[in-house]
Parts: C-alpha cells; structure tokens; sequence
C-alpha cells in the first residue's frame, strides 16, 4: 500500500506510521488468549434462555415446576422474579422524535424488560431462565418449561407495519411507528427535481443482514456478598458503556458497585456495544444463588437475539443536468427497527444514514425522511459501516441509473460532482460538515490503479469465455470519530461521546498506558503503545497498554464508529504531551537551566544548545519517582490523564472499483478484482489498517452477493444458523489491490480519520454496479442484494425482477 | 493427547470438543457456531484435520489428538505457520484463529515435501474456516509465507518432512 499523499504534514518522528508487528497476534496464534467462554470461575453455575419460538403472541401462562425439579437445576425465573429490575434503556433517540415508551426512573426511554411477561414481540424474546450446574443441564431445562401463547398477527417489514391495520406491537406506539426523522431541505430538493432537465428514480431494498462475530456473545456474573459488589464479564466493546447503563440504570446499584471486564474479545462489528438482557441476568442470578453465573451463547441463539442491520426500503430520487452535473438528491426510507428500540438502533437507522447520503458529492439541495418502524423481528443496531452502507448504496446506484439515463460514464459523471478541495470544511446541507478532504486526487489514483479505461476490452475478451464482465465504481464519506459530546446530544444521543487516556510512568522508565476504549480485534495495545512511544521519544516495546476493565481504566466511551484511533489515541498523545511538558519543567531543575533553556528531544530532556547536559527518560522517571528537590508547583510522580472530546467529527472518503464476471450458463457472480483507495487521514500502523481493509471489504462483499437475515410470513428466522445463512469465505475473495490518499483532519492531534470499518461502506454498491453493468444490454436497471446466482440467472433469461 | 496418554469415560454423546474444553481445560479449541460450519474447533486427529464439533468423543478413543496447545508451549517459540502468520498479521479478534492454525498446519506439512501449494488451493484449503475479521488475505499470505519459508530453509530437512508428509497423505486416501 503506497501513500498518495494530499498534504499530510508528517507525524511523530519516530515509530508511527511504521508497519509493526501486532504484539497481540502470538498470543491469539497460540490458542492463549481468554475469552467469555474460558473464563472458569470456582463454583460457577450455568445459565440457559428460553426464547420466544413465536414472533407474536400473547403469554397465557408459564409453567417452570416440571423445569425445577430435573437433575443440576438451581432456579428457573420468569419476569415475575424481576419486577424491581428497571427495562434496559435506549439512548439514541434521533434529534426532534419523542420516544413513546414508558420513561425510564433516569428520565432516558425504556426499551425492553429484562425477561418478557406479558407479550412476545419476536422468535427469540426472552421469556425465562435456567441455572443449572452444567451448560447441558440448563439447555435441557429449557424443554421441560411449559409456555401457553395466545397467537397474534405478524409483521416483519417496515413498510407493511406502517400501513392502516397492520398488527400492532406496543400499545404505547400507535401505527408502529417509533420515528419520523427528516434532514436536509424538502423545499429547494423538492423544487430542484421538479425543474430538472433529468430525474432518475430507484426502488431499494437494503436488505438486513446478521453481522455473525465468529464468537457468540457471553457473559458472566459474579456478585460479591462479603462486599456487595458485582462483577461483569462479558464480550463487550464497551465496558465502562456497559458499567454505566447497567449499574444506576438498570440494577439500581451504585455504580462503584459494578465492575466491567472484556476478556479478548472475539469480533462485534458493532453488535457488542448493546444493552443486552442476558447482562443484567447474570448478575441478578448469581446474587440469588451466591456463585458466579455463565451464560455462553449458541450461534442459533445469536441470530435470534444480537442485533441484526441494515434493512431499509426506499425510495430515491436524483436529479441532474444532460451533461451530468447532479442537482438533487431525495431520499424516502422505511427502516426496520424489529420489535425493540436497541441501546442506539433508532440513531443508526436515521441520522447515521440520512445525514450522509449525498457522499462525496458537492449537490445543492439533498433531503432525506425515514420512517422508523417496529416488526417482530429482532431489534435493529450497528453492522459495520452501520447507516453509512446504506447511504452510499442508494447514492451510487443513483449515479450509475443517471449515467446510463444520460448516456455518459459513470467515472465522468463522478469525477465532475466530487466535492472540489478548496471547499472544505465542506456543508453537505444534511448536518454534516465534513472535516478535510482531496476527492479528487483519491478518485484518480482508484480510477488509475483499477485499470479502468482497459474494461472495454476486458469486457469483449470475457465474453469470448462465457463471461460477461462488468465494472462498477463506489465512493463514499463515513462519517467516524463519534464524537463531540455536545453535538451527538444534539443528534439525540443520551451519554457523553468523549474518549480517556492514562499515561502512568513508573520509576524504572517503564510507562502503562490506559484507555476506556476497548479493543474486539484491532490491535490496540500495540497501536497506543506506537503513539505514546512516538509523543514521549521511547521504545513502544517499553509501553504497556492496559484497557477493558473498568477497575483499572480511566473512564471511555468505548470501541465504535471506528473512533478508537481518531478519539482514544488522541487522547494518549495529549496525555503524552502532558508527560512531557512536566519533564520539561523539572528536567530544567534537575539540569539546573531555566525553564526556556531546555528541550525535549529523543526521549531526554536535555539543554538548548549543550546536548551532554541532559537526562534520559528513564533518570527523569526515577528523579520524578524520588521527588527530590522539586520546587512545590511541581508535583512527583509522572501519572496524567486527558479526557478528550474533539471539535467535530472526521469524514475519511474513498473511492473503489469491482469487477465482476458473471457466468452465462449459471448466474454465479464472481468478484474478480478488486480495488479500494481509501483515506483515513494519518495512519497509526498501516499493517493493521490494511488487515481491517481487507476484511471490511469481504463484509460488504457478503452483503452483495449472500447475506440475508430471512425471515418467513409466520416471523420466523429462516436463516437462523450458518447453514442458513452464507458468509464469505476464502474462495468467494480474490486478493485486493489496496492504496491510499492521506488527507489529515484537523479535528485531533494526530490528523486522524476513522478506518476499522470504512470500507464496508461501498462494496455492496460497487458489486450491484458492476453486476447491472454487465447486464446493462438486457435492460437491467437495478437488482437487489443479495445478488445470488438464480436470481441473476433469471435475469440473464429476461425475467423481471 | 498432544503426545500425552489420558485416561477418561465418556457418555455416548459427549462431543470431542465438550471434552477438550470442559474436560480437560483446552480452551484454545472454540466453539463459533455448533454446526460444523466455522471451524473454530479444529483439531488434527491422527494428523489429520477435523472439527471437533462433529467428532463423538467416544469415537476419538485409541487415536492421536493435537490441539493448538501442543502446537507450541505456553508463552513458547512460534513454529513456522505461526510465525508467518504474525508477519502477515493474519489474525485480528483472533476467535477463529487456533482453528485455522489447525487446519493449516495439515496443508503445510502435507505439501512440505512437494509442490507449494497454489493460491486457489489454499483458498479452498481453507473453506472449512470462517473469518469475519480479515477477510482471509493476510491469512493466505501467511501459508504462501510459511510454504517459502519451509521450502528455503534447510533443504536437507525437506526429505525427512517429506516422508511424514507421504505417510499422512496415503493416511488420508484411506
């Protein structure tokens, strides 16, 4: 990966930016690591849950007696044994919606209740539990629990539980209706489609899609009756996140009584950072019984309970000059929240998309309207590159139905709407304003690498095999870093969205560094090692990176929308810049200089002009351990902490190209190159970077061509396992040719953007252009995801879709 | 049991990887999906790879197990595979990897003696694996890593790794 760079001034001088091994991989490659399921407590007992295997339907009755007295069980509850427990809460509650639910005693909305009473709102809502002595014994519990349901009519689309009669689910919530949320400016887009010399228009369906961590969710609860404590182990992303909704908000306790811990964590894409009922159960389980209480997921379970993503259904509208310039954008979706508002869910589904859908394109009027509905199905939340996917999928497709509505080629039409560099900080007239950007320059290089102008050819010499070929290109703005507290709360988000960092430096030289973000795969411990090892001129391998249990974090927010480097390593640098700035002040006593007569250079802090009279990092930590001789407005010891909260959000962009072949004879759609240039601003160690590229684009991948949550007319999970449901694997992937632009942000110190998940943002779009591309002679204007081979292949006969 | 002798009864339905994780402490071995699907659970039974998730404990009884804790020592040298795996950062959450590391190790030490394995064939090698966090290239640029590197070093050695090669290979026709 080379760097074509835009005007990145240099970071650091030492280690950032280097390829460095990640120091976590040996221990993962040896089978070492500790996760949820691993952890073996002494005396622990075993929880199993009794989900719902309707979608909808009122419970008569609940008969556990039976379930109580089979072999190892310790106690079967309902949610008659929780009426004190408060609902989980949801606090993301998009900008000018008021929720409809039952207010929560702290004023945030009631989501759900710990254990499901009195309805069931989808296969899988929990309705009871088992402790048993072993996992098996709690899982055959389960069966001996007798359930009387009264059943109720089912809705699973977003759409159809809008219209007039459709089956309701909370009474509280008229028409199924959680939120109208609107942005931009219906008026001027409105009026600007209506004069325009061309307007295109598509029916979308994003579909929804189950973002399958290859580790199910856990969670482990250890109450402490000597002191009255709770300790919660479970695969999170965000423990201090979890500590804070859980401990006043849920369990009532105090919140110094709660203590989070993240083992490894293995991969969440966004779905670990909720409020899930299992949490909450363990905890209040292991205080009733007095031993530690484990609840490991299965994959059935996880698919009919983690939150699912994506799935909306649009209507969009673009308009634009004969000769390709873009002049408006409108967008009408109806998103499916499933039967609950998750912790963010109504957030993701509204403002996460709409505020982004006109992505790298400099149009003068774009509005966009969601309706946020509930279904019974399972509730809604982040997937990797959550909202941002499907903004640039409704916006690509549109440029390349108006390309061929206008006969010109989809590049042009791209390359003459892109948002010109000297207009940033750029308005997108959506809410966003995005941070720095070189569109140009980045669309370029993508355009050039993939080899573009050489697919007229490609195309003729494919069809020779069989093949048709097709080309599709995709850019996109994400917008990451999330966030400046103030303006999220404006964007309806309940809780502060800054990030912490603890620099402690111990007498031998030796430093920890602490962050509340907390890593599910990224390489934090050898990332924020490289930053505070740069700021403080040490070696990174020196640096100890400490994070994932609230007892010995500073406070944090947590991992995702891929702000962990653009938020949480921020924060160590200020933090470093404050070690810093403290050895300056008493490096210059330890020296016996003024204060103006010192500089810190190399890891030492030695004298202006006179490089012998100096002291190495390690004496200053030894002389600031002792304290000797510190004048009194300098204190010993060397232990900062920076809570950091960034002036706006970053916008990393990017541009890539798929080509795809699809066969004649079959419909198979094979993905056959791949190019991405992607621009996340500065980068920390693009050796995990690019790894996070890599697979960000198989995700978006998946959704192209295989993934889909199913769910049948009864509301039933079809595709309820991996059997069910298709995942890329190694063979469905070509390697990918992967570059870079470097466009700082101004919006931290280290000229950061956003990169874990940015590039699951175009992929789906990418594959759905390069297919309808290659069928572009059949008429084919549009098919939606996921483009499996019969479906393709009934195109190819010329049936509709 | 990675070259131990353990003695144990086990009820008829009891699954091999129940007994690594619960029986014995072998956590290394993961459980990602219950139905064969993830091979997170991958374990080499007599050298060959296999999902310990679709393997009756009983009928394990008599043969070889290795699990990713045999492979190296706790805290130990890394071997080869694993090596170039870290090079090409092959692994990010890191649930999936002791599987893969399983499955790959047969696809190392079955070509040591021959051809190295070609793209498409390590691709589909690693079929029975799935991946969320990577997307599989670093993985596969990791066994193309550690193929070079066992075909490079110590060229006397490759006959000797040859031989167990041909014996696990005519073990698999079997």
């Amino acid at each position: 990966m080379t760097a074509v760079t835009g005007d990145a001034p240099a970071v650091g001088g030492g280690v950032l930016g280097q390829p460095l091994d990640s120091r976590e991989d040996p221990q993962l490659l040896r089978g070492e690591a500790t996760y949820v399921a691993d952890i073996d407590l002494p005396g622990t007992a075993h929880m199993a849950i009794l989900g719902s295997p309707v979608a909808h339907a009122k419970i008569l009755s609940i008969e556990t007696k039976a379930a109580e007295q089979l072999p190892g069980v310790l106690k079967v509850a309902t949610a008659a044994d929780f009426t004190d427990v408060m609902p989980l809460p949801c606090i993301w509650i998009p900008g000018g919606v008021e929720s409809h639910f039952p207010p929560h005693p702290y004023g945030l909305p009631g989501a759900r209740p710990v254990l499901t009473g009195d309805t069931v709102r989808h296969v899988g809502d929990p309705i009871a539990v088992v402790v048993a002595e072993t996992p098996r014994q709690a899982t055959a519990a389960l069966a001996a629990i007798a359930v009387e349901y009264e059943p109720l009519p089912v809705v699973t689309r977003a759409d159809e539980a809008l219209a007039e009669g459709a089956p309701q689910l909370h009474e509280a919530v008229p028409g199924n209706l959680n939120a109208y949320w609107t942005c931009g400016d219906k008026d001027r887009t409105d009026a600007a489609i209506a004069e325009a010399e061309v307007t295109v228009e598509l029916d979308l369906v994003n579909q929804r899609t189950i973002n399958s961590p290859i580790e199910p969710r856990g969670a482990v609860g250890d109450f402490n009756a000597a002191t009255g404590e709770y300790t919660l182990y479970a695969s999170t992303q965000g423990p201090h996140n979890h500590r804070f909704l859980l401990s006043a908000l849920v369990l009532g306790i105090p919140f110094n009584k709660l203590r989070v811990i993240a083992p490894t964590v293995g991969g969440s894409f966004g779905t670990k950072g909720y409020l899930y009922p299992d949490m909450a159960l363990v905890l209040l389980l292991s205080k009733a019984l007095g031993r530690p209480v484990k609840w490991v997921d299965t994959r059935t379970g996880l698919m009919n309970s983690t939150v699912q993503g994506r799935d909306h259904r649009q209507h969009v509208t673009l308009a634009g000059t004969r000769d390709g310039r873009i002049t408006a954008v409108r967008a009408t979706s109806y998103a499916n929240l499933g039967a609950y508002p998750s912790t963010i869910g109504p957030g993701v589904a509204t403002a996460l998309m709409g505020r982004s859908i006109s992505g790298m394109y400099d149009i003068g009027a774009a509005f966009c309207e969601v309706y946020a509905a509930f279904t019974n199905t399972v509730s809604l939340g982040a997937q990797r590159g959550s909202g941002r996917a499907e903004a640039a999928f409704l916006m690509e497709r549109l440029v390349d139905r108006y390309a061929s509505e206008i006969g010109m080629d989809p590049a042009a039409v791209r390359r003459k709407n892109l948002v010109p560099k000297e207009k940033f900080p750029y308005d997108n007239g959506l809410g966003w304003t995005y941070d720095s950007g070189n569109y140009e320059l980045n669309f370029d290089r993508a355009i050039e690498l993939s080899g573009y102008a050489d697919m007229p050819a490609r195309k003729a010499e494919a069809r020779t095999r069989g093949k048709r070929l097709g080309v599709g290109l995709a850019t996109y703005v994400a917008i990451c870093g999330v966030g400046p507290s103030t303006r999220m709360s404006q964007e309806g988000m309940l809780g502060g969205t800054w990030e912490s960092a603890n620099i402690r430096v111990h007498p031998t030289g030796e430093v920890t560094v602490t962050v509340g973000s907390a890593s599910t795969g990224q390489s934090h411990g050898t990332v924020f090692a490289m930053v505070a090892a740069d700021e403080l001129g040490i070696d990174p391998d020196t640096i100890q990176v400490l994070e994932g249990d609230t007892q010995k974090a500073p406070y944090g927010q947590g991992t995702y929308g891929s702000r962990s480097y653009s938020m949480a390593a921020p924060a160590v640098a200020l933090t470093a810049r404050k070690i810093k700035s403290k050895l300056l002040k008493a490096g210059a006593v330890f020296l016996g200089v003024p204060e103006e007569k010192v500089v810190y250079e190399g890891g030492k802090v030695c004298e202006e002009g006179n490089p012998e009279n100096a002291k190495t990092f390690a004496e200053l930590a030894m002389s600031m351990w002792y304290g000797w001789g510190l004048p009194p407005e300098i204190e010993p010891a060397l232990d900062e902490t920076t809570h950091f909260d960034p002036p706006d959000f970053n916008y990393p962009f990017g541009t890539h190209v798929a080509v795809v072949e699809i066969d004649e004879l079959t419909g198979e759609t094979e993905v056959v190159a791949y190019t991405a240039v992607d621009d996340a601003g500065n980068i920390g160690n693009p050796k995990i970077v690019h790894g996070q590229i890599e697979g960000s684009i198989v995700h978006g991948l998946g959704q192209a061509l295989m993934e889909a949550a199913e769910y049948d007319e009864n509301g039933l999970l079809v595709s309820y396992d991996l059997n069910h449901y298709a995942l890329p694997r190694a063979a469905d992937v070509p390697f990918f040719a992967l570059d870079k632009t470097v466009t700082p942000s101004p919006h931290n110190p280290l000229g950061a953007k956003g990169a874990g998940e940015i590039a699951t943002v175009p992929p789906a779009a990418a594959v759905v252009n390069a297919v309808v591309d290659a069928l572009s002679d059949l008429g084919v204007q549009h098919i939606d995801m996921p483009l499996t081979p019969e479906k393709v292949w009934r195109r190819l006969r010329g049936e509709s879709q | 049991m990675n070259g131990r002798p353990e003695q144990f009864s086990a009820q008829p339905n009891e699954l091999l990887v129940e007994r690594l994780r619960d029986g014995l402490g072998l956590t290394g071995t993961k459980v990602g999906c219950d139905t064969g699907q993830c091979g997170s659970c991958v374990v080499r039974l007599d050298g060959r790879s296999v999902k310990s998730c679709l393997v009756l404990t009983a009928s394990a009884a008599g043969s070889e197990v290795a699990t990713i804790e045999g492979v190296t020592t706790p805290g130990g040298e890394l071997t080869g595979l694993q090596e170039a795996l870290r090079q090409e950062h092959g692994t990010q959450c890191g649930f999936c990897t002791p599987g893969m590391v399983m499955a790959l190790g047969e696809l190392v030490d079955t070509t040591a003696g021959g051809e190295a394995p070609t793209e498409p064939e390590i691709r589909e090698w690693l079929t029975g694996n799935l991946c969320r966090c990577t997307g599989y290239h670093s993985v596969v640029r990791g066994v193309q890593r550690a193929c070079a590197a066992a075909r490079a070093e110590e060229p006397a050695a490759l006959a000797e790794s040859g031989a167990v090669a041909a014996s696990t290979a005519a073990g698999q026709e079997v």
